[in-house]
């Protein structure tokens, strides 16, 4: 019969239309919300959803796996009174790494000694030229830089970030990636533990 | 497991023309060295006698320290089995001349002239040798390694002026006119008049026709695009039209050009790999394996093997997304606007949930290192394939195909409206499921296996028609087939390292050449690669399957009405990231 494979294609489209307000509905017998709430947007972004299942941006977020990775920032402990103890060495990894080659540092040597200090005096990150490849954090041998999850960074001019821009304390760190943050620590204490096993060892001997 | 190129032993193509074709003996580097003067004779050869109907790529390299200029071809056999690589060498004295291909292997057109084009190769005899993808007008060969882009720092990456004194400024500031432009010297826009379009339509058909009765008819010829919303991207082509009938076809590409052959010449090893990502943005994971295979062929180490899971899961993801999202444009370009479209988005979206817990990124994946990939795939997201791939995609094909296979508009639009025949699809070197509607069952996957595809149970995708309503229903085919191949691999896929290397930012490449080549959802992409043993590639050349496919597209429009023309140019499914790098 000709129109039959239209009809099939209808059925297809009207079920689909029907979906979304059944979906709704039994959600709403089931005293629980679709929308705005952290389930309703698993549900909706699990194997499960029928219907439309469209995120409302931006009153509504998609909850962003802890691997997402946008603009890198740098990672500082929280020292005693306050004190921002960075991580980064400025052993230049990261700037070696970068594929755009947006990563700038500058390392400085101290007055006295002339050695260098692992502080960087100056760190920048041209965040338009970044193409968030996640090189930098995944070859930092100090978990120093870390990928970030705040990707709203539209702006009027160019994104250029320093030092000031860059810093965020290591519980921000832990707050978006928490399954790898306790993974360095581990690996840190794990690290450090050796270190002084290896130093008690030492001290007996000599 | 890759087949390496056919050796010496097995070819006797130095017995067949003594003198003329010499083994490559450069370490690392095989095949044929053949006579710049008697090329045409024996690449006839090569195809005639020998079987391999399949040019794939026409690569060109500038060995500067050498002083020579090579062209290498690597030639394949559409009944499967390792390739030949041949390749000719001249004195890198311009002008620098090499015997055109085309009439051999048409396939080599828009190749060569790339070649012409990024590295000032001049194919004698080729008939229409133009600029591709640089404008007309445009001074030097950009892929010369004496020529240097605007914002030039250095040779290669890492530049020094980063670390450890690096103070920063705009790379924009290092041009007088803060852009990345240059001009020919003496260059005057004001006298300035652009001879490319000339050209361009010179090469066309001419736009006067005599019938027998004396009566003369203009041609007309109609640009579409580059912004046309069905040309998906800045793709323009200029069509002479008799009628509504399509008499003559030139694609014009190039303008979203960005050299990426250079950048990643510039770039480390590893530095390419999220580059690769922006080829074809739509199949990311693709991009990555390919390339990924290349350097690993070179580098001569394994992969781990739950990372050749992990690969194959991935790439097989990546074109059931791919192939959904063609259908979707598809019907989009057929006037059915959205409602295909969206469906398809909508798997496509978990799909790219998936992408984004493992890689971080959703279409910039950089997932591939060599010798694995960069992270595990943690059991929960494992879980989510297998819903994927066992519960939802399933049940979601057969709802797209109730949706469209049979509904008599669409089948009556499509059907007996030829794309291609075999025989023109060969020699015009279309990859893909293109060339499969045709009724060639040619899929790297079984053709020339690399990865662990030999392991899994499934069929290449074959339909006969060549029209458009098979080339509809190949991918639909060629989802089933990789849904297939995935509720395989997520099953079997074993425990262990997920790299076979130390991760480590620079890779050490010994000296060599290396041809990898993949499936990518859209045909063969290819990488070539060379090697001089430093921490950057001596050439780093992509053969993207969405540029290679458009050599056809003439031969696939001649003779079609022109309201076929946007459709044609759909069933390629090409993507500007690719196709203009
Ligand atoms: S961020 Fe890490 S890799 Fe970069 S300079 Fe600092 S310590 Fe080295
Ligand atoms: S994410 Fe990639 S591009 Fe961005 S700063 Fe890090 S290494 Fe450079």
């Amino acid at each position: 019969m000709y129109g039959k494979g239209i009809l099939k294609g209808l059925s297809v489209t009207w079920k689909r239309f029907w979906d979304t307000y059944l979906d709704d509905i039994s959600w709403m017998i089931r005293g629980k919300k679709r929308y705005h709430s952290e389930e309703g947007i698993k549900h909706r972004s699990s194997k499960n959803t029928r219907g439309i299942f469209t995120v409302q941006y931006p009153e509504e977020r998609l909850i962003l796996p802890e691997e997402a990775r946008y603009v890198p920032f740098l990672v500082y402990d929280e020292g005693a009174e306050g004190k921002k103890e960075v991580r980064c060495t400025s052993c230049g990894i990261c700037a070696k790494v970068c594929p755009p080659q947006c990563i700038w540092i500058v390392r400085s040597n101290d007055p006295n000694t002339g050695r260098p200090i692992p502080e960087p005096t100056e760190f920048y990150i041209d965040a338009d030229i970044c193409m968030n490849c996640g090189f930098c954090a995944e070859y930092c041998p100090f978990d120093a830089i870390i990928m970030d999850h705040d990707f709203e960074i539209a702006s009027y001019s160019r994104n250029v970030y320093n030092m000031e821009k860059l810093l965020k304390p290591a519980s921000y760190y832990k707050s978006i990636r928490p399954e790898n943050y306790a993974r360095n620590e581990a690996e840190r204490k794990a690290k450090e533990a050796a270190k002084a096993a290896k130093a008690a060892g030492a001290a007996p001997a000599s | 497991m890759m087949t390496a190129p056919a050796s010496t032993t097995t070819i006797d193509l130095t017995q067949r023309f003594p003198g003329v074709v010499t083994p490559d003996a450069r370490p690392g580097y095989s095949g044929f060295i053949v006579e710049k003067d008697k090329l045409v004779e024996v690449a006839t050869a090569i195809r005639d006698e020998l079987g391999f109907d399949l040019l794939t790529a026409v690569t060109g390299v500038d060995y500067l320290p050498e002083n020579k200029m090579e062209v290498v071809y690597h030639a394949y056999k559409t009944t499967g089995g390792p390739g030949l690589v041949f390749r000719v060498q001249v004195p890198r004295v311009d002008p620098v001349e090499v015997p055109s291909l085309v009439h051999v292997y048409p396939s080599a057109d828009l190749q060569e002239r790339e070649a012409w084009d990024l590295l000032g190769i001049k194919f004698t005899g080729h008939p229409d040798l133009r600029r591709i993808l640089m404008w007309e007008g445009y001074e030097g060969h950009p892929l010369r390694k004496d020529w240097q882009e605007p914002f030039y720092e250095e040779e290669v990456k890492p530049f020094k002026s980063r670390w450890p004194d690096g103070k920063f400024f705009m790379a924009e500031d290092r041009n007088p006119f803060k852009d990345n432009l240059k001009f020919p010297q003496n260059f005057d826009p004001e006298k300035w008049i652009p001879e490319n379009d000339e050209m361009l339509y010179q090469s066309l058909k001419r736009y006067t026709v005599k019938s027998e009765d004396g009566m003369t008819t203009d041609r007309i010829v109609v640009n579409m695009g580059p912004q046309h919303p069905s040309t998906h991207g800045v793709f323009r082509a200029a069509l002479t039209l008799d009628g509504e009938t399509i008499v003559g076809l030139k694609p014009v590409v190039g303008y979203l050009h960005r050299n990426h052959d250079k950048i990643g010449e510039r770039n480390t090893f590893l530095q390419n790999m999220p580059f690769t990502d922006r080829l074809d943005y739509f199949n990311s994971m693709s991009n990555n394996f390919g390339y990924a295979i290349t350097v690993e062929k070179l580098m001569k180490i394994p992969v781990a093997e739950r990372a050749e899971y992990i690969r194959v899961i991935m790439a097989e993801l990546s074109r059931i997304q791919n192939h959904m999202v063609f259908v979707g444009m598809l019907l989009n370009d057929l006037g059915a606007m959205y409602t295909p479209a969206l469906y398809a988005f909508e798997e496509r979206e978990l799909i790219l949930d998936i992408f984004e817990a493992v890689s971080g990124s959703r279409m910039m994946c950089n997932y591939f290192r060599f010798g694995g990939v960069v992270r595990d795939v943690p059991d929960d997201v494992l879980q989510k394939i297998k819903d994927l791939v066992f519960d939802r995609l399933p049940g979601k094909t057969d709802e797209f195909e109730r949706l469209l296979s049979e509904n008599e508009v669409l089948v009556s639009r499509l059907k007996g409206v030829k794309v291609v025949d075999a025989e023109t699809a060969v020699k015009y070197g279309v990859t893909g499921p293109v060339l499969r509607a045709a009724g060639v069952p040619y899929d790297l996957r079984r053709a020339d296996p690399y990865s662990v595809y030999d392991r899994f149970d499934w069929d290449v995708a074959v339909r006969h028609n060549g029209d458009m309503y098979d080339n509809y229903l190949i991918r639909i085919d060629e989802i089933r087939q990789s849904l297939r191949i995935l509720q395989q691999a997520v099953k079997t896929i074993p425990q262990g390292p997920i790299n076979s290397q130390k991760p480590q930012y620079q890779v050490r490449v010994p000296a060599g050449e290396s041809y990898g080549r993949i499936e990518s959802p859209k045909g063969e992409l290819a990488f070539y690669v060379v090697s001089n043993g430093k921490p950057n590639p001596w050439r780093y050349h992509v053969r993207p399957a969405s540029f290679v496919n458009i050599t056809c597209l003439e031969q696939m429009c001649i003779g079609t009405k022109i309201a076929d023309f946007v459709a044609l140019l759909g069933m390629l499914d090409i993507v500007m990231g690719e196709l203009d790098r």
